[in-house]
């Protein structure tokens, strides 16, 4: 058996692989922004069948999207134990077999929980699995998007220019905070969302007409008098709305920290450095990001918008980790490899004058 | 044995007899409510709805009597055995709960159906410790058994195949209960002489608390206003 960095065929894959898992993270963004993530009580049945056998006939209503759920998490779950098998026996870093098995392993994991959630909900136990199933979503995206980035030939020794540098290895931990911040903040999302609260503060730029919102009991009561929801959704309480005003404070964050890198990374990078070019549509993706947030209060979350929003957060997310992952290419390839031929920085000079 | 049981039965008669206090009124509701969604139904809904439906939080009569309050005695009453009898039964028909707000007894078995010929999903969501949350299909019109042991004011009833259907239920350790009508109206019967707290628990408007006493054979009236304070008040 040949082994050898050099996969074309098992980087489109993996690359196929990341767009199911969007997809999926996608799609349960849509199961529990309908609130029907309990619309099939039972697993891996559904409603006492195979899940592959349920017929078409019966997915009415929120079972289309909760069964669909499932079914497209089968898939993706049959694609990653294929890309797990073909890194295993193509690959020849032994690391990088390793984490397609990890991969497996993790989307086992992963359907097991979406499976307790379900099982454990009339336990009580339905948020916190929930919340838990939600990003470790994130997390698997950040895996498999991860081997797709470590089977491309750019990552694969074809970087041209390699160099390791102090302002860059500083930009490096720049893009590492800033994605911890991103992920504190899906972790805020996937709160708000699986508290089935709906929209605890419906008003923006303000909230309920101020600029933070009164929690006391009385006010929560009248808050919560106003709000006519369509799908039974839990009253509101205070920790609900901070969680929603921590959510948008971090947005605020997270978009001043992602312009930072784009900043910095246009100051330290050479030009034409794929960490100029990701940055900068990093802070693209985050102002769109924005707006979907705001636009999800507007319409009242509905659907469409707030799944843009979900899948978005989502990509917002993995950018941030493979701005990581590109950024320690360069600084840590060099002192793995002697032959490095041309600095990704601008000449000392210029750093020193910029 | 014999004589016991019919000491026992002119016991319970005489008791009876004795409690034939009767407390009743009229629940208003002031203040503009927030108008209410309208329901856009799935296809399979709107085959056995033929109605525009919309969200029932403030049901409000012509002359403000607000409907779906559960009426209780808080405090005052003593637990009594559940009735045999099984409770209100909450249907769901055209793709909507009915009753919206019914009561049960502490231990009181009810019958949750399905009139629809379509799949709907029973899922109540009790949060009182000993009250057990349930989540079961029901595939074809059919009634399930439920029954909770504990008293919790209000539990909600979903139906996550078709979101915008829930429903409630107030569960009691007594019989003395009631949900207002369309109108407002509401009766509590065979109520003991004595003093008691009514509760009058609104799932919008709030929850509010009245003194009564009553002696044997009273009858008499609790009205109450609830109000709709416009946000900001």
């Amino acid at each position: 058996m040949t082994r050898s960095t050099d996969n074309v065929w098992l980087h489109r894959y993996a690359c196929l692989l990341a767009v199911a898992t969007l997809f999926l993270v996608t799609l349960g963004g849509v199961v529990t922004t309908k609130g029907v993530g309990m619309a099939v009580p039972d697993w891996p049945t559904t409603y006492g069948e195979n899940m592959f056998l349920f017929p078409p006939s019966k997915w009415i209503g929120g079972i289309f999207y909760e069964h669909s759920h499932r079914l497209v998490a089968s898939l993706v779950g049959m694609l990653t134990m294929v890309l797990a098998g073909w890194v295993w026996l193509k690959e020849s870093r032994a690391w990088l077999r390793w984490l397609g098995l990890i991969a497996f392993f993790g989307v086992v994991f992963q359907g097991v929980l979406g499976g307790m959630r379900v099982v454990f909900d009339t336990h009580g136990w339905g948020t916190e699995l929930g919340i838990f199933h939600a990003v470790f979503a994130q997390l698997f995206f950040l895996l498999v998007c991860s081997i797709a980035l470590f089977t491309s030939r750019w990552w694969n020794g074809r970087v041209e220019k390699i160099a390791d540098s102090m302002p860059l290895a500083g930009l490096r931990k720049f893009f590492i905070a800033t994605t911890l911040l991103i992920l504190a903040q899906l972790v805020l999302g996937a709160t708000m969302r699986h508290q089935h609260a709906g929209l605890a503060v419906p008003d923006f730029p303000l909230a309920y007409g101020k600029l933070w919102p009164a929690t006391d009991a009385a006010s929560v009561e009248l808050y919560n008098a106003h709000r006519l929801e369509a799908a039974g959704e839990s009253p509101i309480t205070a920790p609900h709305i901070i969680v929603h005003m921590l959510h948008r404070l971090t947005a605020l964050a997270v978009l001043f920290a992602v312009i930072s890198c784009a900043w910095l990374a246009r100051r330290n990078a050479a030009p034409g450095s794929p960490l100029i070019k990701f940055s900068t549509l990093w802070v693209g993706i985050v102002l769109i990001q924005l707006v979907l947030g705001i636009l999800t209060i507007w319409s009242q979350r509905k659907v469409d918008v707030t799944t843009a929003h979900v899948a978005l957060g989502a990509v917002t997310f993995m950018l941030g980790w493979l701005l990581v992952l590109v950024s320690s290419r360069f600084v840590t390839a060099p002192r793995r490899l002697a032959s490095a031929v041309e600095s990704p920085l601008r000449p000392a000079a210029q750093l020193e004058h910029a | 044995m014999k004589t016991t049981l019919t000491v026992l039965t002119i016991a319970a008669l005489a008791g009876s007899a004795a409690s034939a206090a009767e407390i009743s009124g009229k629940i208003k509701l002031t203040g503009t409510p927030p108008p209410e969604r309208p329901i856009v139904l799935d296809v399979a809904c709107g085959k056995v709805q033929p109605n525009q439906i919309a969200t029932r939080h403030y049901v409000v009569s012509p002359d403000k009597g607000l409907a779906n309050v559960f009426v209780y005695v808080k405090e005052g009453a003593k637990a009594a055995p559940a009735p045999a009898d099984k409770g209100t039964m909450l249907d769901q028909i055209g793709c909507q709960y009915t009753p919206y707000v019914i009561g049960v007894q502490a231990g009181q078995h009810f019958d949750v159906k399905n009139s629809d010929p379509l799949l709907h999903n029973v899922h109540s969501l009790p949060k009182v410790a000993g009250n057990k949350e349930r989540n079961i299909g029901q595939p074809v019109p059919m009634k399930s058994d439920f029954v909770f042991d504990k008293q919790e004011v209000l539990i909600q009833f979903k139906c996550e195949v078709h979101p915008w259907m829930f429903a409630y239920v107030g569960v009691v350790e007594h019989p003395y209960f009631a949900v207002t009508d369309k109108d407002g109206s509401y009766k509590i019967s065979g109520l003991p002489a004595g003093d008691y707290t009514l509760e009058f628990v609104h799932l919008k408007a709030g929850r509010q608390t009245q003194k009564i006493t009553v002696g044997a054979d009273d009858k008499k009236t609790a009205d109450l206003t609830f109000e709709a304070k416009a946000p900001g008040q």
